[in-house]
């Protein structure tokens, strides 16, 4: 890795860019990953919403940020950015505004946004090289409207519209779409998946990315206390997990080039991250589900058995 | 491209050429000197974004076009970049339009003031090229300005008079301009081509209100939770509408000082002494007033009432100009289907409660889907309307018109459709 001013968590600058009071959840793993995520960003910034939990965040007439702020539309945000992205170029190169009146586009939108409804969007941007950040907020489902499955959802997780019966004992059968990859095949200058848990890891990309022109993209696996059916004060703890069991796998595509930036060392069971969640209950009560727990590991040791070391 | 024509006297400050309905309208965006061009191809749209894209390619334009992946991104595209203080112009048609159709409120509800061409075009299914106003229509309820155009002249004036409306601080909506496809699209006509400089003249910098800048930072398009919140936004757009009104006339004289063409939110055409008159708007209104000539010819004291200005609806000018008149005929050139035309209840509510309204207000479906109006149709129309006031009797439903000549055609293909 180049030269980075992030060592430690205590080069994680103390200013704020978003404010505490917001309507989201207590525990939110998103609202903790934006705040960080903007932390690195530095100032600014106009984010571009889609809708989804975050687009709480901001409700007349308040807003938590210091930076501006623009909601779309679920499908689009990754348009919206282009649009300002568009205008600000242009409006500067006319010399109509100043350019000091410069921002950062940044996208932020949950998983639905990104994987399902915005994905086409997404592409576009990308494919036009737009030069932006996209943040995704993944909480594996559609957490805004009561958690129902979206095409992020892993593999025997319950969500409100993947419950598990006698019929389907896994919850949801699907697998989790891989936006990484999807991102990735586009070739765009950067994307990373990053986790809270992992702040200076989450720095040193941000860090990294600002050296690049065109798009810049983020997962970040965003634990949701509601959903996930976890304590809220276990959210980081759990997105640990996630990262330690090889679930979460940290890792960033320059231009396409894959780095791991973090490999677990003996990486834990999946066992100890599905078992403390309510939405992998029923893969351990009222009886085990050995197969089940056991094919989501092997899907976990097959990825990492690909990974070079 | 098109035919430099003559110049015409100094004073006039333009130039006469020979050009369609889609090279009218990129002429007016490349004379109004927008900014931004996000594009999206779509028959009849199409030649709209190929004339600009080619303009902006050869440096002939300074601006940023922009082709992106659907209508819905195009709107929204659009929509942030007037927002962030551009002057954006954009063209789709039909389909194109209802795809990206939630951003049309979007946008209105942004107040972000830019100029969408709305090429039209009749609605899937069944799926066709030719044009009526089900799609421009749909998007009555959106928040945007409606100008109707008739002629090519009228299509490259109205998106010049529609950004100085729009930007208007009083006003602060976004506009489609609405050109029939095919009829006005692709139809070549004489046209003033106005000078640059006179265009710069009637039409300021577009200087947009609390756009996103680093010195000032907005938060734009968030959730209103309150339910009052959002009634008292939704009638501040409303208001805003209503003060298109008197922006429009204002710009319309400023436009008839620099240009010598008067646009008043309707037109009138032989109404001075009329019995009965036909409402109509955009370009098959022509046909209407040719029908009108003719039918005045044989005896028929009929005239024609062209809505131009649809959006702010013109209630006043409605009134002036059917009340006391025996028969109203409002021609729809679309369907709300299982009620009838969207326009004739306009109509009608503005005129219910004058003592004296017409004795009828015909409500008539015709041209769908491209399908010509004949001189015929409108005598017949004409004559079912005036009927009805003699006898005092009111219409059975809406007036759906079709020829003969149609429906044999019409059953020898339906024939061939069922095989033999």
């Amino acid at each position: 890795m180049s030269i980075t001013k992030y060592k430690t968590l205590k080069d994680v600058p103390r200013e704020e860019f978003l404010v505490s009071g917001t309507s989201l959840c207590a525990g939110c793993g998103a609202l903790l990953v934006i705040r960080l995520f903007h932390k690195a960003l530095g100032d600014n910034v106009v984010w571009v919403n889609a809708a989804g939990c975050v687009t709480l965040m901001a409700t007349f007439p308040y807003t938590p940020l210091k930076s501006s702020w623009f909601y779309t539309a679920m499908g689009s945000a990754p348009a919206g950015a282009q649009g300002i992205r568009d205008a600000l170029d242009i409006l500067i190169k006319k010399g109509k505004i100043d350019p000091t009146e410069n921002l950062k586009v940044v996208v932020v939108t949950g998983d639905g946004a990104a994987s399902d409804i915005g994905l086409q969007s997404t592409s576009g941007a990308i494919h036009r090289n737009l030069d932006f950040f996209y943040l995704c907020v993944d909480n594996e489902a559609y957490g805004n409207t009561g958690f129902q499955a979206s095409s992020s959802s892993p593999i025997g997780s319950g969500t409100t519209t993947t419950r598990p019966t006698h019929l389907y004992p896994m919850g949801n059968f699907l697998p989790k779409k891989d936006l990484f990859e999807i991102w990735r095949s586009h070739r765009p200058p950067y994307v990373a998946t990053i986790s809270p848990s992992h702040v200076v890891d989450m720095f040193r990309k941000v860090e990294k990315s600002l050296n690049f022109k065109g798009p810049k993209l983020f997962l970040a696996l965003s634990p949701c206390p509601t959903g996930w059916g976890a304590e809220v004060s276990e959210s980081v703890k759990l997105a640990r997990l996630a990262v330690e069991t090889g679930i979460w796998p940290l890792k960033e595509a320059v231009y396409g080039e894959v780095t791991h930036t973090y490999i677990p060392p003996k990486r834990r069971p999946v066992e100890d991250y599905l078992k403390v969640q309510r939405r992998f209950a029923h893969l351990f009560k009222p009886v085990k589900n050995e197969g089940a727990i056991a094919e989501i590991q092997k899907q976990v040791d097959e990825y990492w058995s690909k990974v070079v070391h | 491209m098109s035919d430099e024509g003559d110049k015409s006297g100094e004073g006039e400050r333009m130039v006469l050429k020979m050009l369609t309905g889609s090279q009218a309208v990129a002429w007016a965006a490349r004379l109004a000197r927008v900014d931004y061009i996000p594009a999206y191809p779509i028959t009849p749209q199409t030649e709209i974004i190929e004339i600009l894209s080619e303009w902006v390619r050869k440096g002939e334009m300074d601006a940023t076009f922009m082709q992106v992946e659907s209508e819905h991104s195009l709107l929204t595209a659009a929509g942030t970049a007037a927002a962030t203080g551009a002057r954006v112009f954009t063209a789709t048609s039909s389909q194109g339009l209802l795809y990206g159709f939630e951003m049309l409120y979007s946008i209105a509800g942004w107040r972000a003031p830019l100029v969408l061409v709305n090429v039209a075009r009749a609605l899937a299914a069944p799926i066709t090229l030719e044009p009526d106003h089900n799609d421009v229509l749909a998007a009555r309820d959106s928040g945007f300005l409606h100008f109707y155009a008739e002629n090519v002249q009228e299509a490259l004036d109205l998106v010049l008079l529609a950004y100085r409306v729009a930007e208007d601080h009083r006003v602060l909506l976004p506009a489609i301009v609405n050109i029939d496809g095919f009829h006005l699209s692709f139809t070549r006509e004489r046209v003033d081509l106005p000078e640059q400089d006179a265009v710069d003249e009637f039409l300021p910098e577009y200087k947009p209100v609390n756009p996103i800048r680093a010195s000032k930072p907005v938060a734009k398009g968030i959730p209103v939770l309150i339910p009052p919140l959002y009634s008292f936004f939704k009638y501040q757009m409303h208001m805003a509408s209503r003060n298109a009104l008197s922006v429009f006339r204002e710009a319309a004289k400023e436009f008839e000082k620099t240009f010598s063409r008067d646009y008043a939110p309707v037109e009138e055409y032989m109404m001075d002494d009329a019995d009965t008159v036909v409402v109509m708007s955009n370009s098959f209104a022509s046909a209407g007033k040719y029908a009108v000539s003719v039918l005045r010819g044989e005896g028929y004291k009929v005239g024609l009432f062209k809505i131009r200005l649809f959006r702010p609806f013109p209630t006043d000018d409605v009134i002036k100009s059917l009340r006391g008149k025996r028969c109203v005929l409002v021609i729809d050139q679309n369907i709300s289907v299982g009620k009838g035309g969207i326009i004739c209840p306009e109509i009608a509510e503005a005129l219910y409660h004058l003592e004296d309204r017409p004795k009828v207000i015909l409500p008539v479906i015709v041209g769908l889907g491209g399908k010509s109006i004949s001189l015929e149709e409108f005598r017949h129309a004409v004559s079912v309307a005036e009927r009805l006031a003699s006898l005092g009797a009111r219409p059975d439903g809406p007036l759906l018109l079709f020829r003969e000549d149609e429906a044999i055609l019409v059953e020898s293909l339906l024939k061939i459709a069922s095989g033999g």
